[in-house]
């Protein structure tokens, strides 16, 4: 998909540039996009490799088990396909966990490596399975119980009330995330 | 607030906190076991990162070059519709492309409107409750060398537009 947008992105942002005589911005801005990919992820370095290694901590003991005990019937009802695969279903969990707590910074590296051991029975190589498919999906909205980030903007920016935000956060997102699984199943139907 | 804040600030330490003595009850060599985890968090970046670079240039070519205040003008029939506010259009269209450039747009908007004004308590909402959707797909895609996402853009495109939708609504309906 991204054979499609990128380019698509790129060509018509450049010719726009040029139509409307923008183009030195357009300019300016490569250099910063490429700088800023350099620092985001020395930035990502650190902490992914320290999440990576708490992790991997994490799934030597037996408190993922427990933990991954109680979401059980919920990642049997997303992922029917993986009822045999304890160890992602392990990760799995940390990864909900990870993101529950907006551990943002553990979320993905938890994330990638479930993608990596979906990937193991995957028998197209190219192509998601279902089970990867309602992963990232999940993965795409935000299931964080306190936005972290957004609070401190707003305190740092004098609000009577940072938190006031909460509960329509959560309403938003449980709209957001049960549509993402309906139409995840949906389609996941249609396309047997 | 206070104790939200001492939540945020207190969550991480006590997971790491936990976890190590966990591993340590239960008697394994936890610093081996951080080691082997670190080093496959370096590889993680290392392929993760070819995707940036591209992502980013082309989002700020996006935002430099002015389309994008173009596609929120001729949108604007359809944002009235939907009652969206067309201030906070650009941060719902810069929303599931990029984190760090809808993080500084959502500042810029509450620094405009107000942060307690009805404006500023969508974009905040939208912004806690929507995550960075092309990057993340793109990243778990890259990962596993995943060409065929099939209808997962769809999928997570529509749920996000039904979550900022429901930002508006409730919002409405809280009467602000």
């Amino acid at each position: 998909m991204l054979n499609f947008i990128w380019p698509a992105f790129i060509i018509v942002s450049f010719v726009y540039a040029f139509l409307s005589g923008n183009i030195a911005n357009v300019n300016n801005s490569i250099f910063e996009s490429t700088e800023s990919a350099v620092q985001l992820s020395i930035n990502l370095l650190g902490t992914i490799c320290l999440w990576n290694g708490i992790m991997e901590i994490a799934t030597k003991t037996s408190m993922i088990a427990k933990l991954t005990n109680l979401l059980q019937p919920i990642i049997r009802f997303l992922f029917p396909e993986i009822r045999k695969n304890d160890k992602v279903k392990k990760e799995i969990s940390m990864n909900i966990i990870a993101n529950l707590f907006g551990l943002g910074n553990a979320a993905t590296p938890t994330g990638l490596k479930v993608m990596k051991t979906l990937q193991k029975d995957n028998p197209k190589k190219d192509t998601l399975t279902n089970s990867m498919a309602m992963f990232i999906v999940i993965n795409t909205a935000s299931l964080e119980l306190i936005p972290t980030t957004v609070i401190a903007v707003r305190s740092s920016m004098g609000s009577q009330n940072p938190t006031q935000i909460l509960l329509p956060v959560w309403f938003a997102t449980i709209i957001a995330l049960i549509t993402a699984i309906i139409l995840t199943k949906i389609f996941i139907k249609r396309s047997k | 607030m206070s104790i939200i804040n001492y939540m945020s600030n207190a969550a991480m330490p006590i997971i790491i906190l936990l976890i190590i003595i966990y591993g340590l009850v239960e008697k394994n060599k936890v610093f081996d076991s951080f080691l082997i985890g670190a080093e496959e968090g370096i590889k993680i970046v290392l392929k993760i990162f070819p995707t940036l670079v591209g992502l980013f240039v082309a989002v700020g070519a996006l935002r430099s070059s002015g389309i994008l205040d173009l596609v929120i003008g001729l949108m604007s029939p359809v944002i009235n519709v939907l009652q969206i506010p067309s201030e906070i259009m650009p941060l719902a269209l810069l929303r599931p492309i990029s984190g760090s450039a809808s993080l500084a747009v959502a500042t810029d908007i509450l620094e405009q409107y107000g942060v307690d004004t009805s404006i500023g308590l969508i974009a905040s909402t939208i912004m806690g409750s929507t995550e960075t959707t092309l990057y993340t797909i793109a990243i778990y895609t890259a990962c596993v060398g995943i060409k065929n996402i099939r209808f997962v853009l769809w999928a997570a495109l529509i749920a996000d537009i039904v979550g900022m939708i429901a930002s508006v609504v409730i919002w409405r309906f809280l009467g602000v």
